[in-house]
């Protein structure tokens, strides 16, 4: 055992500013968590109460288990865009009865919980996590169907939902849902396409068609309750397993389905004798300077996210921009991938390709920490051949088998975002700190290159170039990379699972850790591409 | 010489009597009956004989069953304790006729003193002043208050205190319906009934020498519904020349009737100083150790001595110090004192410093211990608590402090009710008698000794240690922070009720600690699922939390607490119908009033429980008609089961 140590000095003025920076940074999160978590405003939220309903919210945290912890994801999906921060719709994972599943609740205080283009995304991020890593479903459902006005960017994609709950079934893996409310039309296969029903009385209702629609297609008079209510279901149609007296009897049902899985992970169970990391979590927020443009050493990071602080590095020696090694988190054991000096060089490039391949070995699961502007330019590298060994390194994790986890502490920029398995990498997880940005460049170097790019083309042109429109176009593409760069910005995108508080990291990873383990932990059998030589 | 003694008893004077002969070097035969199988007076003894069967009828009141497990245990001396067969003359001889030594007062000395009537008699020939008795037809309004007694009586059975002429022949009838089923004796009788008399005792042993000794005197004023709960020695009430007058009828009243062994003489005093005789309990009494720590005797000791021809000194010891004794029962005082059964799952008194025997400090004798089964079939005192110190503020405050101290947890217990008691001011004025609970009131008396804050803040530290558990049982992520959230929205909710009152404890534990609404000046230290450290306002406190089914224990300096969990759902197919009435307490129905489908009015009657020695009226709760009645004379209920429906009339 290797324990690390730390130089971290808690008392200087740039570690007090660091902090300082990332207290505001967090705050500011903060505050567009508020906003989901708000979900339609005060006045649907009334509303909502005042018909005896929970909040989604509620229904969540009266689903899982008492004081167990809860990871949302995607909390700020739609962010910048038209629709309300979190899309409508909350997912993450949860603890059932001891299981960990997959949680899917609609806001109805949203727009009556409609489905819009953000709220589809971020439901197909939740069926992808509970997927890759066997989670079963539990979808808890009061949603008044597709935002009609959005339909072109809803209907043909959205069939995915339907999709993935029965194949989620097929796979064995388990899929619940508890209706309490309306979940017609299309949204009526969400319980369709489900292993488990509960219906709550009076309140659901399932029906393909309801009385307008039935009148206009058959001429049939009818209503709701004979329709799609939740006592039809149960007794006459089948379609509702239980049918439940209220809210709560739903979720006390929804459990006691849970309970009776028989669930197993398939994964190996981590060490339960694990000791805490030896240095204070608080530290992270000082350890990442304001200016991403200073680096800072991943080790202090590591050291206050594994257990016991014990790392034991992998050719510390070699390509030292790239710190490996082997540690375990809350019991599981790890590889570590993280950036030191911000560039990759061929020697860091060849060093991951090597370690990642050591992982699969192993069946051991990587974390990525990122602080990267990229592989080294130049002309000794490019001659050196960085792009055959950047390759060997994104050859390495495109077909690596283990699970992975990406961290974006600061930059992730360029091909080293790709590298480190970014988004397109099918990390299991990707988190980003509120320090993070990620882009094709920095917002400088992008407005730079634009500019010499556009005095060339000028002076090809035989054209005065203007230095004030020059000035300008480069403090507006400056602003608007550095807009695009930050992660709020990718949350909203859904270019990552979430804004993550330092110092919750280790928390966040032991619990997507876990939440991986449910599915078998297995490396590649050879199978990796032509590594160029 | 005793070389086997068996118990006819069970509990603490089972356990109490043993000690002795452990101390003396004779062996000891327990008798238990199935419900005390695993009691701990079963298991103390160097042999114990079974009684099949759980009801006393069956079992501790079968002399000729104790008779012969006797002989089969090879015992060769009997004590009947107190209670069961232990005023029995009939029981007394049979022990006699069987060979072997009886240790208590001779069957002639227990037969006259058992007849109220008879002893009442004799005390006044002999010169003991006595209450003269009334006959009921010539009762006029001058008499009242008075009292019916059973001639046979004892512990309050068969007893009505008559306050209004008109109620006389109710008072009489159900007292003799008692008394027949109780004693097997209809007799009563009526005599003044004096409302704010102090009751006072004289313990008095003798040998068969023709030596009395009037040992010491005892107040046991403090009553209810006849029962003592406190007893004390001295009494705070008698002076010198009083001592001497109730020394000198006590010695009479033995001598009268050739008294052996140890045996206690009642009196009633009026606020005059003037006293009455009451009865004569011609056994060891419940409340014998504040004598024993007082007088420094072993009283059972003696009683062994003398039943074995012993002879006594001239005098007894002079008493020194002052001696308190509580009975801790399982019973709840605010809700008519209704006795309480169930797994006693810790009883644990602090300090304790003996057991069963005298001395300074604090002495338990107690009859059950952790895991105990407290069952319904016998009475519901769990233990004696007694404390002995120079001065009578000293005792009560070492005994006040310990019962505040103890956990308790399984059942509920009189224990508030005896702090407050112990702590009011009126008792430490010495300002007690028969009329104590009536003159200050239940509400203030049996007031939980925690409340307010105290109370809110044990609900904090239930609700924490309940986290903690919760997270020490979780088999997936366990051991992440609990609670924890990437976005806060509401926290945990945990719900906590006792008797009228719901805490709905909503916390947090967030990297900055514990966020608890109305819990603004409390600061988590460490939670663990035994226990819980608050920092509240600065001052730390620690809490002792154990959870037993959905009960919560909490106990800490400012008190002990049990809280019911509300569980996180109801099931709805659980819920009663309306109108239903179930069954307050154990007992078996001895009684009905009604069938299905008769009308009822708001409180009619509707059936008799028997519990405890009480019966209890199960009454409608609105007019309806009685639809359900799924209970019949003879069937054992147990808390909560069903006894009738009262629908809505058609």
């Amino acid at each position: 055992m290797t324990a690390l140590r730390s130089v971290v000095d808690t008392r200087a003025g740039e570690f007090a500013a660091n902090r300082e920076s990332m207290l505001e940074k967090l705050a500011e999160i903060d505050a567009e968590h508020a906003k989901a978590v708000a979900g339609g405003g005060e006045k649907y939220v009334k509303r909502h109460r005042k018909r005896g309903k929970l909040l989604a919210r509620e229904r969540i945290e009266l689903l899982i288990d008492e004081d167990s912890p809860f990871l949302e994801l995607s909390p700020l999906a739609a962010w910048g865009s038209d629709y309300r921060v979190g899309a409508s719709v909350i997912t993450g994972i949860g603890v059932v009865e001891g299981v960990e599943c997959l949680i899917s609740a609609s806001d109805p205080t949203v727009k009556g919980g409609a489905s819009n283009p953000w709220t589809t995304k971020k439901s197909f991020r939740a069926a992808d996590i509970a997927a890759q890593n066997r989670l079963p479903v539990i979808n808890l459902v009061e949603s008044g169907g597709a935002d009609l006005p959005t339909q072109k960017e809803i209907f043909i994609p959205g069939g995915r939902i339907f999709r993935d709950i029965t194949r989620s079934s097929a796979a064995k893996v388990p899929t619940v849902a508890l209706v309490f409310g309306n979940s017609t039309a299309g949204g009526a296969y969400l319980p369709g396409m489900s292993d488990y029903v509960v219906m709550v009385k009076e309140r659901a209702k399932v029906f393909l068609g309801g009385p307008p629609l039935v009148k206009m297609a058959t001429g049939e008079e009818s209503d709701d309750e004979s329709l799609g209510g939740a006592e039809m279901h149960a007794r006459t149609s089948g379609l509702a397993d239980y049918l439940a007296a209220d809210e709560q009897d739903a979720i006390r049902l929804g459990r006691s389905i849970i309970k009776r899985l028989n669930w197993h992970k398939k994964g190996p169970a981590p060490r339960s004798d694990y000791a805490e990391p030896l240095f204070d979590v608080e530290d992270l927020l000082g350890i990442v300077p304001s200016d991403l443009k200073v680096p800072f050493d991943p080790r202090e990071v590591i050291a206050r996210v594994v257990d016991g602080s014990d790392f034991d590095e992998f050719k510390p020696l070699y390509g030292s921009s790239l710190v490996t090694g082997w540690a375990n988190i809350h019991g599981y054991p790890v590889g570590i991938l993280a950036n030191a000096q911000g560039v990759l060089f061929s020697e860091e490039s060849q060093k991951a390709a090597q370690f990642i391949q050591l992982a699969n070995q192993i069946d051991t699961p990587l974390v990525f920490l990122h602080n990267t502007t990229g592989y080294m330019v130049g002309k000794e590298y490019e001659q050196g051949g960085i792009i055959k060994h950047g390759a060997m390194m994104i050859n390495a994790v495109s077909n690596s088998k283990v699970p992975h986890l990406s961290v974006l502490m600061g930059s992730s920029y360029g091909a080293g975002h790709y590298g480190m398995c970014g988004r397109a990498y099918d990390p299991r997880f990707l988190f980003a700190w509120p320090s993070a940005k990620s882009a094709v460049m920095g917002p400088a170097q992008l407005a730079g290159v634009l500019s010499i790019v556009a005095r060339a083309a000028a002076a090809g042109r035989g054209q005065e170039y203007s230095e004030e429109n020059d000035a300008a176009m480069r403090a507006m593409v400056e602003n608007q990379i550095e807009a695009e760069s930050m992660p709020m910005f990718l949350s909203g995108m859904l270019y990552d699972d979430g804004i993550i508080d330092p110092r919750d990291t280790r928390t966040v990873l032991g619990l997507s850790l876990s939440a991986i383990h449910n599915g078998p932990v297995k490396g590649a059998e050879g199978g990796f591409g032509v590594f160029r030589m | 010489m005793i070389h086997n003694l068996l118990v006819a008893n069970r509990g603490e004077i089972a356990r109490r009597v043993f000690r002795s002969c452990r101390d003396a070097g004779i062996g000891t035969t327990a008798v238990f009956s199935d419900a005390d199988a695993a009691a701990p007076h079963t298991r103390e003894a160097d042999v114990a004989v079974r009684l099949p069967g759980d009801a006393p009828g069956e079992t501790y009141l079968r002399a000729e069953l104790i008779v012969k497990a006797a002989a089969d245990a090879g015992a060769d001396a009997v004590h009947p304790g107190y209670g069961f067969l232990s005023e029995n003359a009939a029981f007394a001889r049979a022990v006699l006729d069987a060979g072997l030594t009886w240790v208590g007062p001779p069957p002639v000395a227990i037969e006259t003193m058992g007849s109220k009537v008879e002893s009442k008699r004799i005390m006044t020939a002999a010169g003991v002043p006595v209450l003269s008795e009334l006959d009921p037809a010539s009762v006029t309004e001058a008499d009242l208050p008075l009292l019916v007694k059973a001639s046979a009586g004892g512990g309050g059975r068969g007893m009505r205190v008559v306050r209004e002429l008109g109620e006389l022949t109710e008072a009489v009838e159900s007292a003799r319906a008692e008394a027949g089923s109780a004693f097997g004796d209809p007799t009563v009788f009526c005599e003044r009934y004096l409302e704010t008399g102090r009751h006072i005792e004289v313990q008095v042993l003798a040998d068969s020498h023709g030596t009395v000794w009037a040992v010491g005197e005892r107040e046991c004023s403090i009553q209810r519904r006849h029962q003592k709960v406190v007893e004390e020695a001295p009494s705070p009430f008698v002076g010198e020349a009083m001592r001497a007058e109730l020394f000198d009828a006590a010695r009479k009243a033995a001598s009268a009737i050739d008294y052996v062994g140890a045996g206690t003489v009642e009196f009633l005093a009026g606020p005059d100083g003037r006293f009455y005789f009451l009865e004569m309990n011609t056994r060891l009494q419940v409340e014998h150790p504040v004598t024993e720590n007082v007088t420094g005797l072993d009283l059972v000791a003696l009683q062994l001595s003398v039943a074995q021809g012993a002879k006594l000194p001239p005098e007894p010891p002079a008493p020194q110090g002052h001696s308190i004794e509580v009975r801790l029962y399982a019973e709840d005082p605010a809700a008519g004192w209704q006795p309480q059964s169930g797994t006693l799952h810790t009883f644990e008194v602090p300090g304790v410093d003996r057991e069963f025997t005298h001395g300074a400090g604090l002495r338990l004798d107690s009859g059950v211990e952790s895991g105990s089964v407290v069952g319904v079939h016998y009475d519901p005192m769990l233990a004696k608590v007694i404390t002995w110190a120079p001065t009578r503020d000293e005792a009560a405050r070492r005994l006040a402090t310990a019962l505040a101290g103890a956990k308790i947890h399984g059942v509920v217990t009189n224990r508030d009710l005896l702090v407050n008691v112990l702590r009011h001011e009126a008792f430490l004025a010495g300002e007690t008698d028969t009329a104590f609970f009536d003159r200050h009131g239940l509400d203030t008396l049996a007031r939980p000794l925690v409340g307010g804050d105290a109370e809110k803040l044990s609900a904090l530290a239930a609700a924490l240690a309940d986290a903690a558990r919760n997270r020490a049982a979780a088999t997936t992520l366990g051991r992440l922070p609990s609670g924890w959230r990437n976005v806060r929205s509401a926290g945990q909710r945990k719900v906590f009720t006792r008797g009228d009152t719901t805490h709905e404890v909503l916390y947090s534990l967030t990297r900055d600690g514990l966020r608890a609404e109305g819990y603004d000046d409390v600061r988590l230290v460490s939670a663990e699922p035994g226990r819980v450290v608050l920092d509240v306002a600065g001052l730390r406190r620690t809490f002792a939390v154990a959870r037993h089914g959905n009960v919560s224990f909490v106990d800490s300096a400012l008190g002990s607490v049990a809280f019911t969990a509300e569980p996180r759902f109801a099931d709805p197919s659980a819920a009663l119908a309306a109108g239903s009435l179930v069954a307050p307490m154990p007992g078996t129905v001895v009684r009905l009033a009604v069938g299905v489908g008769d009308a009822v009015a708001a409180g009619d009657p509707l059936l008799w429980l028997e519990a405890m020695k009480m019966e209890h009226r199960i009454a409608a709760p609105a007019d309806g008609v009685v639809t359900e009645l799924p209970v019949e004379v003879g069937l054992q209920v147990e808390v909560g089961t069903i006894l009738a429906v009262v629908g809505e009339r058609a």
